[in-house]
């Protein structure tokens, strides 16, 4: 297979303030791989995937330096933020569904950007919930509110709604941090499915998820990247000690 | 001291429950006594004709006519300049020294007095801008005097909708300003309402605001545009309670009885349609 560069992180350098998160840190990521990110609390896992999705403008003291480019355009130059969003959709590690109905959940991202046909929204809603394994469980209950759904069910919700704007590449943050064994395997079934049409990055502290799911692996430590490699090559020979000291658990 | 917990439990109880006693009891003895005192004075006539004979006979309707204007004209200012101010300060305003100037000059201007708003609004609003003394300049009147009110229970909406709605939105690519219209304000509005509630009771209320900017002593007539003079209420019973003698008590008590009445069901109003908000957002 031939493997398109689908995100390249160059020299990254960010800072909050004068707290440097994140250390000339460079990585790339293929088209419709997932790649996994593993590495200890405070690493700058989660601020990396920030970076994708821009969301860490919101904060002043934060500081980017380094070029990070998706599709190989620059993001980090005078885009258009919110096209980039709805190319590069985020699922948060607590399930967040909007107070509103399930169906409105889904159609939430369309309707915002301007589509009002309803059989268009109809269909859309009903591809994303299938997807996302959910359809099934609520195809009978679109009119109820969101937040009637049990927690699994709502993260699958939130994944769907991800979906519904037709993302390139989908961000996940500890995604199943919150969820019992099955919900999470539900999760991450789709996430396998999901490698015919998306570029997936995953974070997570559950070293066993990245092994089950992930084509590749990162470990990042303190704000650096310690190594990238096949998930197989990097759990079973890391060709870095501190790698083997984290994966075996030996590490704070 | 009481060692027995069951006992201490017994006589927080009481206190908190005298306490309460003691802060309600107030408000029903008047209520109790404006209704014995007013309700022979209310019948149809009074509440739907014009007063007669130097106000002594004939009823108050220009009053209630003219306080219903006020609250409409009141509302009409002041709801969208607030709820835009405070979407602003809350949402977009950058957290800075100026910033916070406003906003504390804001919950300070709450404090007032009414009268002071009744002679800023008569040399603004009646004489600067020669509205004269008319619906418009006490409608704008009381439209400064409640906004405080609706910025500052709107900003606390605003605050307490969660952060992750919002990333949420913005996370599929959302606007900051299509975030807050379908997202924020939605989920806002309950809070949002309570202020309305809150500034309909102040302006449907007050007198000194009203006093040199709008009320009229005596008018047997509806007014006819919004630069007329009118009636209210509360300025009306001011006038037959001590400006106009030999007026039979019942009256006064009965113009009281229709005052609350009116306050009360404007806000009984507002209370049914936020419950309807907060059932739609229940979950
Ligand atoms: N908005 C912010 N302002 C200031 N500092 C921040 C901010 N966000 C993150 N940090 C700091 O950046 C560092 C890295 O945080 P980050 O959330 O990226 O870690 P992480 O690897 O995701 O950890 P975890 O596994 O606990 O989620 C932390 O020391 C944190 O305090
Ligand atoms: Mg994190």
């Amino acid at each position: 297979m031939v493997k398109t560069v689908k995100v390249q992180a160059l020299d990254l350098n960010v800072r909050y303030g004068t707290h440097e998160v994140l250390k000339a840190l460079s990585l790339e990521v293929y088209g419709n791989e997932i790649l996994s990110i593993i590495g200890p609390s405070n690493s700058g896992k989660t601020t990396f995937l920030r970076c994708l999705n821009r969301f860490n403008d919101m904060y002043a003291s934060f500081h980017f330096k380094g070029t990070l480019t998706v599709n190989g355009v620059n993001i980090y130059s005078d885009i258009d933020v919110e096209k980039l969003r709805k190319k590069v959709g985020m699922v948060f590690a607590l399930p967040t569904v909007l107070p509103m109905t399930v169906l409105e959940n889904v159609a939430y991202g369309l309707r915002r950007h301007g589509i009002k046909d309803k059989n268009k929204i109809a269909e859309a809603v009903e591809r994303s919930l299938q997807a996302a394994y959910l359809w099934d469980e609520v195809k009978d209950r679109l009119g109820e509110h969101g937040m009637k759904l049990s927690g699994g069910q709502q993260q699958r919700l939130c994944l769907a709604r991800t979906l519904a704007v037709d993302p390139e590449i989908i961000l996940y943050d500890e995604p199943c941090s919150a969820l019992d064994p099955i919900s999470t395997a539900k999760i991450e079934e789709a996430m396998v499915r999901f490698k015919e049409k998306y570029t997936q990055i995953l974070v997570t502290n559950n070293t066993k998820q990245a092994a089950r799911v992930a084509d590749r692996t990162a470990f990042f430590l303190m704000g650096q990247l310690v190594e990238v490699d096949d998930t197989r090559k990097l759990f079973t020979s890391p060709s870095d000690r501190r790698t083997d000291d984290y994966i075996s658990g030996r590490f704070g | 001291m009481i060692k027995n917990p069951y006992f201490r439990e017994r006589i927080a109880f009481t206190l908190l429950f005298i306490a309460t006693a003691i802060v309600v009891l107030p408000v029903i003895c008047i209520l109790f006594f404006i209704v014995k005192e007013g309700w022979h004075a209310i019948s149809w006539e009074f509440l739907s004709q014009m007063p007669r004979k130097g106000m002594r006979e004939g009823g108050i309707f220009p009053a209630i006519v003219g306080t219903l204007y006020l609250v409409f004209g009141t509302l009409v200012f002041a709801l969208p300049l607030g709820i835009l101010s405070a979407i602003y300060l809350s949402e977009y305003a950058k957290d800075n020294f100026l910033t916070r100037m406003v906003k504390l000059a804001i919950i300070n201007l709450a404090g007032v007095p009414s009268v002071v708003y009744g002679l800023f609004g008569l040399g603004i609003f009646v004489v600067f801008l020669k509205f004269g003394s008319s619906l418009l300049a006490g409608s704008m009147t009381l439209a400064i005097m409640v906004l405080p009110i609706i910025i500052t229970t709107t900003r606390e909406a605003l605050d307490s909708v969660p952060q992750s709605f919002r990333q949420v939105s913005y996370s599929l690519g959302v606007s900051k300003w299509d975030t807050i219209r379908h997202v924020v304000l939605p989920h806002a509005l309950p809070g949002i309402l309570t202020g309305m509630i809150l500034a309909v009771s102040r302006a449907a209320g007050e007198t000194a605001p009203i006093l040199f900017t709008v009320a009229a002593f005596y008018l047997p007539r509806l007014p006819k545009s919004i630069f007329d003079q009118a009636m209210a209420l509360p300025y009306h019973l001011y006038v037959i309670s001590t400006q106009v003698p030999n007026i039979k008590l019942e009256v006064r008590y009965g113009t009281a009885l229709v005052l609350l009445m009116i306050v009360l069901s404007l806000n009984l109003i507002a209370i049914i349609v936020r419950a309807h908000f907060r059932k739609k957002r229940k979950w």
